[in-house]
């Protein structure tokens, strides 16, 4: 079964967010890896490169599909999951622990207010 | 706004139960993968693997003119059958040189057997029935509702289907036909695939599709058989340097230009296309296929723009991993100037240019 945790907000571009304090971690959601299917590379930015909200910051690629990521929040990226440059799979297996993606420092909470909760977005998904 | 139902195979519940996920291919919902199309990719180059391609059409052809037929039909030569219970691969050619379709061809006791993509089978049935006017005696029968057909691929699938018929098939030769009893279930099968690996193709009644397929799930767990879907099949057709119609091969593209000359026998007598494909041969072809090894991570795809010298000379047809070999891979098509092995070319993948070598096909074939 996919799983969506409830302590993280979603975006309905499949990317969810991990708040603490003013980091937010960022990657995509069991429902997107399981449409994804095996990871095979995920290009990822800079640290000190900023974003808008719903900017594209990356594309991830898998056997069978490529696809743009795109910010759930505005900010600076602070840390980079370089793991994921040899182990892209982490994406699959544990999307959200191992398998994240980036780190930011928020330039405004309050875009966040607008993401979906894990009900909510579990319910966006099964339609 | 017109709603076309997805035609199913005999195995839409099987798929349903295994927790596929369908995709639409040709008209038809088919698995796309079950669980992982890596793990299925390697379960063939390992073990064994089992695909539902009963979406693929089954044409019979008998009567006293079948074999002539067939021979104007198609740009392989039917005389290289000299008996019953062989098979070839081959094209359907068009009168301009390009490819209606490829297929193989059996030849069984008392008829030929033309197995057609699915995607291709209302065009290609249209195709035969044109031409098959100024044949007194020939019948031609669309049997593709009546038939299931399943791919047992893989190292281990001489093995498993030796076990399910009670008999041992490992001597028998590559493309050749057969006809046994699974459990009671009448089967026939070639040995042949599109994977790159040893492997059989098997037909049964739909109705007995189900079981067929369950059986040899079950008979196959000891040899760590996976079931496969189109993922894996197009990676591992990929991979073994197979063309796949609607990429590689299509109205406008001929099998010399695909790379498929050893398959072409223009000196068999006359056939559909004949002199167009002659003409290629003795001039050159307009574009060839070539096999792409790129470097770095990203992924080569279907219409990625090929460069050389600063412009762009040609279009991915068809790229993705090596799974097995572990690189990106394409086939793509560029001027026969640019197609020698070593060659060094660019795909414009995203905004990057990145570095492409012409490699020697196939980038995947397994060891005798």
């Amino acid at each position: 079964m996919l799983s969506y945790p409830a302590e993280l907000k979603y975006v309905k571009s499949h990317e969810y967010v991990r708040v603490e304090g003013d980091t937010a971690t960022i990657g995509i959601t069991a429902f997107a890896a399981d449409q994804l299917g095996d990871v095979t590379f995920v290009e990822l930015p800079k640290v000190g490169q900023s974003f808008k909200n719903e900017e594209k910051f990356g594309v991830i690629e898998s056997v069978k599909s490529v696809s743009d990521l795109f910010m759930p929040c505005g900010g600076e990226v602070t840390a980079v999951n370089d793991k994921l440059s040899s182990e892209p799979e982490l994406v699959n297996s544990d999307c959200y622990g191992e398998g994240w993606m980036i780190k930011v420092k928020l330039s405004n909470k309050e875009e966040l207010n607008e993401a979906l909760s894990a009900d909510a977005y579990k319910d966006f998904v099964v339609e | 706004m017109v709603v076309t139902a997805l035609k199913e195979t005999p195995l839409a519940a099987v798929h349903k139960s295994l927790g596929a996920r369908m995709v639409e291919f040709g008209g038809w919902n088919m698995p796309v993968r079950y669980k992982s199309d890596i793990q299925e990719h390697q379960a063939v180059r390992n073990k064994v693997g089992l695909f539902d391609v009963s979406h693929m059409g089954e044409f019979l052809v008998s009567g006293d003119d079948a074999h002539d037929f067939v021979q104007y039909m198609i740009a392989n030569d039917v005389n290289r059958l000299s008996k019953p219970n062989m098979a070839l691969y081959t094209q359907f050619v068009n009168e301009e040189g390009g490819t209606v379709d490829d297929l193989i061809v059996y030849r069984r006791e008392n008829d030929f057997l033309l197995v057609v993509n699915a995607s291709n089978m209302e065009k290609d049935w249209n195709w035969v029935q044109k031409h098959a006017g100024k044949y007194k005696n020939l019948n031609l029968k669309n049997v593709s509702d009546d038939t299931a057909l399943l791919a047992l691929q893989g190292p281990k699938a001489v093995q498993l289907l030796s076990d399910v018929v009670g008999k041992d098939l490992s001597g028998l030769p590559s493309f050749s036909y057969s006809q046994e009893k699974a459990d009671g279930l009448e089967i026939s099968f070639g040995r042949t695939g599109y994977t790159g690996e040893d492997g059989f193709e098997i037909f049964s009644a739909t109705g007995d599709a189900e079981k067929l397929w369950n059986l040899l799930l079950a008979k196959g767990e000891k040899y760590g058989i996976e079931p496969c879907g189109l993922g894996a099949r197009d990676t591992l057709r990929l991979e073994a340097g197979l063309p796949l119609y609607g990429h590689e091969l299509d109205d406008q593209t001929g099998p010399l230009e695909a790379g498929l000359g050893w398959s072409v026998k223009l000196e068999k007598g006359d056939f559909i296309g004949r002199d167009k494909l002659k003409a290629q041969k003795e001039n050159g072809v307009p574009k060839q296929c070539v096999c792409l090894r790129s470097e770095g991570k990203a992924l080569p795809r279907q219409g990625y723009e090929v460069w050389s010298g600063g412009k762009q000379v040609g279009v991915v047809t068809s790229g993705s991993t090596g799974i097995h070999v572990g690189y990106p891979i394409a086939f793509a098509y560029v001027p026969p100037e640019l197609a020698k092995e070593g060659n060094q070319l660019e795909i414009k993948i995203r905004d990057n240019m990145v570095v492409a070598h012409v490699v020697r096909r196939p980038w995947y074939k397994r060891a005798k």
